[in-house]
């Protein structure tokens, strides 16, 4: 094994890039559970999110144009669930795996084709001056839009819940949807702007995926990245910036085995395939083992309004 | 007669199956304390959702201040001056004082500005609080200062209250009640709703009556007697609670030392109870919600294992036995929730029957359930209780609460208890249906059987118990006989006012 070809400025490097599609998934999806709302179709809307992104950018040239019909699309394919949940009172968590299974399906016949095809990606940015700083510069300022862009959304989920009249009644939701009705907020509604708002987050980190990470459209590529966005708002609490290190805790041991197994490490490659669930998963359990956990109250339940 | 605030001409609400109020008329004055009186599934909650904007009136108007007024919204009506404080309350357990606050305000202002209010408008009218604390963590009586805080910082012309008392102390409900008197000397009518007479001939100066939907009377409360008022309600005279002389036999249930560990995060942790129950006895607890009554109820009917020795009955240490072995020997109990804790709410009551009754009626056999002896036992308790239903295959939800009360109470009453531990028993029921559980309880006891009542309507614990005692803060009180017990003693068994002060205002 040769430590020594671990380049630890490539490893901060493409751990951003490596955790950006579930950071992504993952504060979307914590906006719609801080409104009551489990959506477990995170993955369906990943991968649609993926496929229609990458078709776009394929047939525009654009790889822009590309995530911005993917967040679209997710964000109407959430709305799905969120009319057959918020209207028609069907059961969350039935239709969210429901909604996953439609996703892959609807993906792999959108996808067809389109495999084995490029597409342009997005550019890297050369932040003036940040990127000029040595070792830092190439680890954090150099990276393309996106990276920067899902930063900000957590840092913008955290301000909106925590300062904002809006983010207060959107909790006050996820809380109790019978008290807030009372008070006369519009329950139903300010449920779907979450889900919509989720499905087009999911969506963008699909597209992610396909334009970026890989960047090449496969069958099933979002590989259970979903399901790690579900369970790491879990773990991480429902607190946006818990949601972070979690996803770039993910993402981090990820390419560390992967770099692990190309150095020829001894450990079988089981071991360090499992190792970036079993110790994210971990962490974040420590990290919440004490005290208050703040599930939303009215988390996964059904709201009707008697009028 | 004081000038109109509120006007209510011909107000009508529909709902399939059933005609929540008919033609309701009545007239608010400015200042004015205005009882809204009537049992359970009179129609009272609707007719002030309609006032709040939360229902809208199949037909009928309101005028207030002379002008049409037609909420679409609470937003709608707060805005013109209507503030309403909830029975289950509007609260948000995981939010603090100020953003509850906050969210029943159309404009509130900054988060510190609006912490000053808060304690400003708390000192006023004698309502301590701290913005900044967890709802979740808040007794009852603080919450309710929540919710009126959230109303009196909009400075209200109507102030609804629905049943604003059942979770205070006789001290609290005497500082509200003065809170209330200043703030309608100030100009603030105030709609008091409440099934409570003594209260209501106490503190308003007129009373709408409603009975089945309809307003069947008005009346000055104060010159009506609480038999009157009663009879007003309920529409016909009934028997009221006949006790009979007893002697108590040897001790049943013996609770020593008793602490236990709540299993909900914002539950009360039972701390060191002791007390003893004889053959024929019942004892009243009484409290204020929220004090620990759940949790004492789960630690006796085995919900929360505690240690042996703490829980005797009959001698026996059975502290450290599940709920079916207490059952088995006879410690019966029913608890407050009706739904998805007496009762599963999409079971028939057939099922519901066997779930607790399976050992001791013997309703299985070989492992197997005995479907037509246990069906017969749910109908013997429909006959016997009185439980209006179609039949024992009805589901549990379909039932209105003060039936699936009857029937849960019914349950246990017909099962032959040793011990029967119940909580709340009447709660949520019509004043006939209560007086005739009371009667079943009192009936157990004359056979033998040693009765714990747990409940917060304090003249229901008069009615039926021989020995009183308040849980306050997971603790309880020294036990006294009720013979004798004054009200004001009471009241400071259940902790007294608390912390709460006169109010400041000068009227």
């Amino acid at each position: 094994m040769d430590l020594g070809a671990i380049n630890p400025v490539l490893l901060v490097a493409s751990l951003m890039v490596s955790a950006t599609p579930i950071l992504l998934a993952a504060i979307g999806e914590l906006v719609v559970e801080k409104s009551g709302v489990l959506n477990l179709g995170v993955e369906g809307m990943m991968i649609t999110g993926a496929v229609v992104g990458f078709a776009i950018a394929v047939n525009t040239g654009s790889p822009l144009l590309g995530f911005g019909a993917a967040a679209l699309a997710s964000a109407v394919l959430s709305l799905s669930f969120g009319v057959l949940t918020q209207y028609l009172l069907s059961n969350q968590v039935a239709t969210g795996l429901g909604l996953t299974l439609v996703g892959l399906g609807l993906s792999s016949l959108i996808g067809k084709p389109y495999e084995g095809v490029k597409s342009t990606t997005l550019p890297d940015l050369h932040i003036p001056l940040l990127a000029d700083i040595p070792v830092l510069g190439p680890m954090l300022f150099q990276h393309d839009l996106m990276v920067y862009l899902s930063i900000a959304l957590v840092a913008a989920v955290w301000a909106v819940l925590k300062f904002t009249r809006f983010g207060l009644i959107l909790r006050a939701v996820g809380e109790s949807h019978d008290a807030a009705h009372a008070l006369g907020y519009k329950v139903v509604r300010i449920r779907l702007m979450a889900i919509a708002f989720g499905g087009a987050c999911s969506g963008l980190g699909g597209a992610y995926l396909s334009l970026v990470r890989v960047p090449q459209w496969t069958e099933g590529m979002t590989a259970g990245a979903g399901w790690i966005a579900l369970a790491i708002v879990v773990f991480a609490s429902w607190k946006p910036w818990r949601v972070l290190i979690g996803a770039y805790l993910f993402g981090g041991v990820t390419v560390l085995q992967l770099n692990l197994q190309a150095a020829g490490t001894r450990l079988p490659v089981e071991y360090l395939s499992m190792s970036p669930y079993l110790i994210t998963i971990l962490v974040l359990v420590i990290i919440s083992a004490r005290g208050y956990h703040g599930a939303p109250a009215s988390l996964g339940r059904s709201f009707y309004a008697s009028s | 007669m004081k000038d109109t605030l509120l006007e209510i001409k011909g107000l009508t609400k529909a709902y399939p199956g059933v005609v929540a109020n008919s033609d309701v008329s009545f007239r608010i004055g400015k200042g004015e304390v205005h009882a809204l009186l009537g049992e359970n599934g009179a129609g009272k909650s609707t007719l002030v959702k309609m006032i709040y904007g939360l229902v809208k009136p199949d037909s009928g108007r309101m005028a207030l201040n002379g002008a049409d007024y037609a909420p679409a919204d609470p937003h709608a009506a707060r805005a013109s001056g209507v503030a309403m404080v909830f029975q289950h309350f509007s609260l948000f357990e995981a939010l603090s004082v100020a953003e509850n606050v906050a969210l029943g305000m159309e404009d509130p202002p900054k988060p510190r500005d609006l912490a000053r209010q808060i304690r400003e408008v708390s000192e006023t009218y004698g309502l301590p609080l701290d913005p900044d604390r967890t709802v979740g963590g808040l007794s009852a009586g603080e919450r309710q200062r929540v919710e009126i805080i959230r109303c009196l910082l909009q400075d209200p012309r109507l102030l609804i209250m629905d049943e604003p008392t059942s979770v205070l102390t006789p001290q609290e409900v005497e500082i509200l009640f003065q809170t209330l008197r200043k703030l309608s000397a100030e100009g603030t009518a105030i709609l008091y709703i409440s099934h409570k007479l003594e209260e209501i001939r106490s503190l308003c100066e007129t009373a709408t009556i409603l009975r089945l939907g309809k307003v069947v009377d008005t009346c000055d409360p104060r010159e009506a007697s609480a038999r009157e008022l009663a009879e007003m309600m309920v529409g016909s005279s009934f028997d009221p609670v006949q006790r009979e002389a007893k002697a108590f036999g040897a001790v049943r249930l013996k609770v020593s030392g008793l602490s236990a560990k709540s299993p909900g995060e914002f539950g009360t942790s039972l701390k060191d109870i002791s007390f003893e129950v004889r053959a024929g006895e019942v004892l009243g607890i009484g409290g204020v919600a929220g004090n620990g009554q759940d949790e004492l109820l789960a630690a006796l009917s085995g919900e929360i294992v505690t240690a042996a020795d703490m829980v005797s009955f009959d001698g026996t240490p059975v502290g450290a036995q599940g709920p079916e072995a207490r059952r088995k020997a006879g410690v019966l109990s029913a608890p407050e929730e009706r739904l998805g804790h007496a009762a599963a709410p999409d079971m028939s009551l057939t099922e519901n029957a066997v779930l607790t009754a399976a050992a001791r009626q013997g309703l299985m056999r070989g492992g197997f359930l005995d479907w037509p002896k246990a069906r017969d036992f749910a109908e013997r308790v429909i006959e016997a209780f009185d439980v209006r239903t179609p039949g024992p295959g009805t589901a549990a939800r379909a039932l209105s609460g003060g039936n699936l009360q009857k029937f849960v109470i019914g349950r246990e009453v017909m099962q032959d208890p040793q011990v029967l531990v119940v909580n709340q028993p009447t709660w949520g029921v019509d004043a006939a249906a209560a007086a005739a559980i009371r009667q079943a309880l009192l009936h157990l006891a004359a056979q033998g059987t040693a009765l714990v009542v747990i409940s917060q309507d304090l003249d229901e614990l008069m009615e039926v118990a021989d020995r009183f005692g308040a849980l306050n803060e997971g603790r309880l009180s020294e036990i006294r006989p009720v013979q004798g017990l004054t009200v004001e003693q009471i009241g400071l068994m259940m902790g007294g006012a608390h912390d709460m002060e006169v109010a400041h205002v000068d009227a």
